[in-house]
């Protein structure tokens, strides 16, 4: 029988997955997006699970807004990469250093 | 009457931002292309005015919108004045500097830059009225998403693009973040609605560690908003990077909304967590005053000074909201009040100046000699300068005593030593700045922007910051303690 807690471990894994997919990614600045969509999809696993758990539609409405605001999010990473290509003509993680301190 | 339109009419504010920003796009969009950047730009102070004043005569006490989404009450009422006012002044001052046409001739003229704004200013307000879960998260993205494109706003400058890039990984990773809290205490505590949630946290015996977890996940996520350390890193690059009256409306008006927004979070956490939340704020309080204080020292660049000096200036502000008591919230709002004015006065004088080659200036060795080339401008500055390191007669020494005031009322002496030794060693490089300025020899000669408006806001900013803001003390207490009190429903 798969129950609460399974849905919350295959969440907390892709959030894991999603955290380090950013901070060990040193080559490619789609493939943060990328993490970044994981972290999103792994809090509506979660959202959907507990609304399913306590018998209440919230959670499940919480995760259509989540879905809507994730969408406009990679709408403008998207942009601001594009931009970024533009003006260097990379999108190298390790070359995003012009500022240090 | 259906209850959506009351709701609506309790929302005003919020509902005039959304039709204003909407109506200022399509003006933007259908003037003729030389006039749209100021046409818009009036139009959207006009709305910010407009939803100001309808804060003013707003009924009393608080009123719940939109089935307990939405909540107005004094607490709301006086920071999204507060809001309403940075966010204005970061649309006058940009002014001048988007008319200019840049190096590439890509910034001049641009209208979405207003309109941009009134979207920010339309989320920050609603981050201060949440009191659901939803709001809060929605109200978050709808401030930050605005402020990536800002950051980038210079799109063909290379450190523009990238402290835009910065900005939105680093955001996006934060907001994920607090969403994995929210979704946390939505599971244990059963209910998103923050009413509930400090009603069912009230009656809990023993504390779950389900919801810790929640509240260590959002914290961190607002803690990146706020650039509280150890989630700072983002500020000084998006800082330097951004264009400078971007990076005036960062320091200023979202600072103040996610300030109120953890401390309405915070407080709907009673009783026995309220001990363990208290820690983390100690520690991020802490951690920021100093490394504030003393990363800032080896700066060379001014918009990376100011950076650090936000974030230290946030460590101050988070020392009034330890305790969780009204009065240490109340110092909190004052704090909040005195640094947006202290912080935009900063940034509008650097701003103003301009190098031989019409370049802003950015390192601090440019400032040399400022009094003989500037003596106005050095003068605003200087006030300004002292009134962050926090030297009595000024302004900027009120709301430090403030916040140390109510953590000693509630037994934080530690952290109150911690937090004046901290500024002791920040007065260093305010007052190095001014060093600077005063008796150094000129090294190159600045010219002034020459912008009235903004000449007008920098008279105005240092007036209140000088000795003359005390008469403000009065009736600024009034107001927060009012405010406070709306928080703490007896």
């Amino acid at each position: 029988m798969i129950g609460l807690t399974h849905y919350l471990a295959v969440s907390a894994a892709l959030f894991v997955m999603g955290v380090f997919g950013i901070f060990l990614n040193r080559r490619n600045i789609i493939i943060i997006l990328m993490a970044l969509e994981l972290i999103l999809l792994s809090v509506n696993i979660n959202l959907v699970a507990f609304s399913a758990f306590l018998h209440q539609v919230h959670g499940q409405i919480f995760a259509m807004f989540v879905l809507t605001v994730a969408a406009g999010e990679a709408a403008i990473g998207l942009a601001i990469l594009v931009i970024y290509f533009r003006n260097r003509g990379t999108v190298a993680v390790d070359q995003a250093d012009l500022m240090k301190g | 009457m259906h209850p959506i339109f009351a709701s609506i009419a309790i929302a005003g504010p919020e509902t005039i931002l959304t039709l204003g920003s909407l109506a200022a796009l399509m003006l933007g969009s259908f003037t003729p292309r030389h006039r749209a950047l100021a046409v818009t730009s009036l139009f959207a102070v006009a709305i910010m005015a407009v939803a100001g004043f309808s804060l003013l005569d707003a009924p009393a006490g608080r009123s719940i919108a939109f089935d307990g989404l939405y909540v107005a009450d004094d607490f709301s009422a006086f920071l999204k004045l507060l809001i309403l006012a940075a966010a204005a002044a970061s649309v006058l001052l940009a002014l001048p500097w988007l008319q200019e046409s840049g190096p590439d001739g890509v910034a001049a003229g641009r209208f979405e830059y207003p309109v941009l704004l009134l979207l920010a200013a339309l989320g920050m307000a609603m981050m201060v009225s949440a009191n659901d879960l939803l709001t809060l998260y929605v109200g978050l993205e709808l401030a930050a998403l605005p402020s990536y494109v800002l950051a980038a706003f210079s799109r063909r400058d290379d450190r523009s693009a990238e402290a835009g890039l910065k900005y939105f990984v680093l955001g996006a990773l934060a907001s994920g973040i607090l969403l994995y809290g929210v979704t946390l205490i939505y599971g244990f505590a059963g209910s998103t609605q923050l009413d509930v949630i400090a009603g069912l946290v009230s009656v809990q015996s023993e504390r779950s560690l389900g919801l810790l977890f929640g509240i260590v996940f959002i914290l961190a996520g607002l803690a990146f908003k706020v650039s509280a350390v150890p989630f700072h890193m983002w500020t000084p690059d998006v800082y330097e990077g951004a264009p400078t009256p971007v990076a005036a409306f960062f320091s200023a008006a979202p600072k103040a909304a996610a300030l109120g927004l953890m401390a309405r979070v915070l407080l709907a956490f009673p009783g026995a967590v309220a001990a363990d939340w208290q820690q983390i704020i100690l520690f991020i309080a802490i951690a920021s005053m100093v490394l504030g204080a003393v990363a800032a020292v080896a700066q060379s660049n001014l918009k990376r000074l100011l950076a650090y000096s936000s974030i230290a200036n946030i460590g101050f502000a988070l020392v009034g909201l330890a305790p969780g008591t009204a009065a240490g919230i109340s110092a909190l709002l004052f704090y909040i009040t005195v640094y947006v004015a202290m912080t935009l006065g900063s940034f509008l004088v650097v701003l103003q100046l301009r190098r031989p080659d019409g370049a802003t200036v950015e390192a601090m060795a440019d400032l040399a000699g400022l009094s003989k080339t500037q003596p106005r401008l050095a003068a605003a500055l200087a006030i300004f300068m002292f009134s962050l390191a926090g030297i009595p007669p000024l302004l900027g020494f009120w709301p430090k005593f403030a916040v140390f005031q109510a953590a000693i009322a509630s037994g934080l002496i530690g952290l109150a030593i911690i937090g004046f030794i901290a500024s002791v060693v920040a007065a260093f490089y305010y007052l190095r700045l001014i060093k600077i300025m005063y008796f150094d020899e000129p090294a190159v000669p600045l010219a002034s922007e020459g912008s009235p408006v903004n000449g007008a806001m920098i008279a105005a900013c240092a007036l209140f910051c000088s000795p003359i803001g005390m008469l403000a003390l009065s009736p600024l207490a009034v107001a927060t303690a009012k405010a406070a009190a709306s928080l703490f429903p007896a």
